[in-house]
């Protein structure tokens, strides 16, 4: 059933399926480590008890989250060697000792401390607990170094040469690493992750406000997730638009997708807010745009010439319709985060923070929006890059392994139904906890007892008994 | 074969640690699923799962490390061995799925508990069998032309293959039951004892089947068994083996609660060498040596340089690890 389409073409479906199901994961993970981390300083610090049940509310929601993060990403590990073959051996050089020290000074980080800062409280102590709590969130941040050291090297490479064999070898390690856009793609990356958790803690808090049954906690939760969106959210769209200059210095087709410009524009470039990309005519077709205003934005200039796709060989371009699409869907989520955090900045000025219900409800429905945006953004950079993997120097039809149509596509369903099982179940749980507000006398992760169903009984009381009893 | 100390052979000899950490220590973590159909009581099925729940995690990290490595120091052998082990390697990879989300997810549903305990069990099985069978299947050798993998997707699949598999779940089975008597008191101590014994027997026939199999796998495993130089580095293995054998079987006839798990260490680490012998330096066997795939010396000694630096300093932190949880996993001791 699969001779008709080509390996390759399933060879990308799979590895965009289980990325895409992956980065919702680290994307969180990465932010909630450090609240967590946060919390935990907060409570050392001060002595107040909310925000140690504040820890001990998220860190079970963390350790599920997590865990579904590492079993995803083995997968991508080795789906390297499985399905792009050919790329291993060519960039494995420079790629692969970048993700072993991912590995060294992360995985390992992460996981050595896991278990301690889950179940250890009664065991280490309060210092070295919340020590084991830096280290996790700690790791999380250096995974994310070395693998956006890794793809950033793969968008604007630099700093090897390429031998006979056509193996790319390192030349500089540090140019390697320090790849142009490696600091852009990192700080928007890890701004990303930690509005994604913004929205989700916020999301959680506003729901119980909205139901009339938000406890201590579940207002402080609230406060600084919104303190997050109304400080960060800015700080965001600077970064997002310095990380488009330089991909439109070093990925200039990118841009043109992102942007929509099929035709040159030697007298100065619209920003489009609308059309339709047509690939066959190599026009956007019922645009919208402003006049001068995407040279003004990438340019400094309204009247900068900037050149469009017929520039550049129809071979090379990316498939303008995702990029273009994706791209506004990141920015307009953007935006409304930032709408979120201003409006909550308003509510915090009139003293309603906690009763303007208009808010809880858009904080609400702004829950997913990081996740959302984060896939598009990935989307976005991985589909500008087409047809490449190595920007410029390697093709993605070169890079596949050879391995038969019908083995990729089996794999492929394959996992399309267990992660569809086994992440759905995951979801539900998260959100079955998030359901159910942060108590006084919360309880951290409880082992094995069969009092854990309790956890789940809406008010909590008889969870919270059962759980102190378990101490 | 000279064993020239180059940073390859250095390399190779890491990557081996990283893998045979690996196969011990997330062994007993997919043996302990294994023996879950053999333990009756929900219970106690809590309290293995608690045995291993802060540990499995950096346990299975060494997996990682171990492809890394492959990827790092010898990319050519990990893009020839992936694609000739695609259908192991996946099957591995969803099994493990099932079994890392089962940890958390079994203590989130009562209603589905089962249900998940069955993705635990299962994907540990399937996890174990496609790691014997990639080992079989690298063992018995695949097919290269240039610097690609020539052969089918099904090429793997073959009588060894099959019983390396079932070695090594039978391996893993031990390794658990073994961790069990180590951690565990009680009535759960009292069965594993009872499955260690004959888990200890079906692993040394196991162990015995294979090693008769391998040398007639290829004329170079033959003769570095069977030939001098190489017989004098090859012949203690064996004897080794049984020695280890024999404490093992009296450990559990002891009832002594730490020695079983040691012994059944010794007896993988032994295993292991052996394994070392029939393939070293080959990393391909028959096609690549670890000369052959290796990186540039400037990719190996980064690698190296962090392998100097971070593993003594991951070891020291998982070793504490360890320590916090150190002793016996009570029924009513959780870890809260």
């Amino acid at each position: 059933m699969f001779e008709s389409l080509d390996a390759v073409l399933l060879a990308r479906m799979q590895f965009a399926f289980t990325m895409s199901f992956h980065i919702v994961f680290p994307a969180f993970t990465i932010g909630l480590a450090s609240y967590l981390a946060v919390v935990q300083t907060l409570w050392l610090a001060t002595g107040r008890e909310v925000y140690h049940n504040l820890f001990k509310y998220w860190v079970r929601v963390f350790a599920v989250a997590f865990g579904m993060g590492v079993v995803s990403g083995i997968v991508m590990s080795y789906q390297f060697g499985t399905n792009w073959s050919v790329f291993s051996d060519r960039a494995g050089p420079v790629i692969g000792p970048l993700m072993a020290y991912e590995v060294m000074s992360a995985f390992f980080l992460e996981a050595g401390f896991l278990g301690v800062m889950l179940f250890g409280m009664d065991r280490v102590g309060r210092g070295l607990h919340a020590f084991a709590t830096y280290a996790v969130a700690l790791g999380t941040l250096l995974s994310a170094f070395w693998i956006l050291a890794v793809n950033s090297w793969m968008q604007t490479p630099q700093g090897h040469v390429v031998a006979d064999n056509g193996q790319f070898l390192p030349a500089d390690w540090w140019a390697v690493i320090f790849n142009p856009s490696l600091p852009y793609r990192l700080v928007h990356m890890v701004l990303a992750a930690y509005l994604t958790t913004a929205l989700v803690v916020g999301a959680a808090g506003a729901w119980h406000l909205l139901r009339a049954r938000a406890t201590a906690e579940s207002r402080v939760m609230f406060s600084m997730a919104m303190w997050m969106l109304l400080l960060v959210a800015p700080v965001q769209i600077v970064a997002g638009d310095r990380h488009g200059l330089n991909t439109l210095d070093h990925q200039p087709t990118k841009i043109m997708a992102m942007e929509g410009h099929f035709e040159s524009h030697p007298e100065g470039a619209p920003l489009y807010l609308f059309g339709l990309p047509n690939m066959e005519t190599g026009t956007l077709d019922h645009a919208v745009g402003l006049p001068g205003l995407g040279s003004l934005i990438l340019m400094h200039d309204s009247g900068a010439a900037m050149s469009g796709l017929d520039s550049v060989p129809r071979d090379q371009w990316p498939p303008v319709p995702v990029v273009f699409w994706s791209f506004r869907v990141m920015v307009g989520l953007g935006l409304l985060m930032l709408a979120v955090g201003l409006w909550s900045g308003l509510a915090r000025l009139k003293g309603r923070l906690y009763d303007w219900r208009w808010l809880h409800r858009a904080a609400l429905l702004a829950g997913p929006a990081g996740f959302v945006a984060v896939l598009a953004g990935w989307v976005t950079t991985e589909a500008g890059r087409q047809p490449y993997t190595i920007y410029g120097l390697l093709r993605t039809a070169d890079s596949v392994s050879p391995i038969a149509a019908p083995a990729v596509g089996v794999s492929l369903i394959a996992f399309v139904l267990v992660y569809a099982a086994v992440f759905a179940a995951g979801v539900v749980y998260m959100l079955r906890m998030m359901a159910r507000p942060p108590m006084p006398d919360e309880h951290g992760p409880v082992r094995g007892a069969p009092q854990r169903a309790a956890g789940i009984v809406p008010g909590g009381a008889a969870a919270a008994t059962a759980g102190r009893e378990l101490r | 074969m000279g064993l020239d100390m180059d940073v390859t052979t250095i390399l190779a000899f890491t990557t081996a640690f990283a893998v045979f950490l690996y196969v011990v220590m997330d062994g007993f973590d997919l043996g302990i699923a294994l023996l879950f159909p053999l333990v009756d009581d929900p219970g106690d099925h809590d309290i293995m799962v608690n045995t291993i729940a802060p540990v499995w995690d950096g346990n299975e990290t060494w997996l990682v490390l171990g492809g890394g490595a492959v990827l790092a120091g010898f990319p050519l052998a990990y893009a020839v061995l992936m694609p000739a082990l695609y259908v192991p390697v996946i099957a591995m990879l969803l099994g493990l799925v099932f079994r890392g989300v089962a940890f958390e997810f079994r203590f989130r549903s009562i209603r589905r508990r089962h249900w998940w305990d069955r993705g635990f069990v299962l994907g540990s099985l399937v996890a174990a069998l496609a790691q014997g069978v990639a080992l079989g299947a690298i063992l018995q050798g695949v097919a290269v032309e240039g610097r690609a993998y020539a052969g089918g997707w099904w090429d793997w699949l073959t009588p060894f293959t099959v019983l390396t598999g079932i070695s090594v779940c039978l391996g893993y089975a031990l390794l658990g039951a073994s961790w069990l008597i180590l951690k565990t008191e009680g009535r759960l101590r009292d069965r594993a004892y009872a499955l260690a014994r004959p888990l200890a027997l079906a692993t040394l026939a196991a162990i015995a089947a294979v090693s008769l199999a391998t040398p007639f796998l290829q004329g170079d495993y033959w003769r570095r068994w069977f030939t001098w130089p190489t017989l004098a580095i090859a012949a203690p293995v064996p004897l080794l083996t049984a020695l280890v054998a024999l404490a093992l079987l009296r450990s559990l006839a002891a009832r002594r609660d730490h020695w079983p798990f040691v012994l059944t260490l010794a007896l993988f680490a032994l295993c292991f060498v052996g394994l070392g012998v029939s393939m070293f330096p080959w990393i391909v066997p028959g096609a690549l040596t670890i000369h052959d795939a290796a990186a540039p010396e400037t990719s190996q000694k980064f690698f190296l340089v962090g392998v100097i630096l971070l593993i003594p300093v991951i070891l020291v932190y998982t070793a504490y690890s360890y320590w916090v949880f150190r002793g016996k996993v009570g029924a009513d001791a959780g870890y809260h």
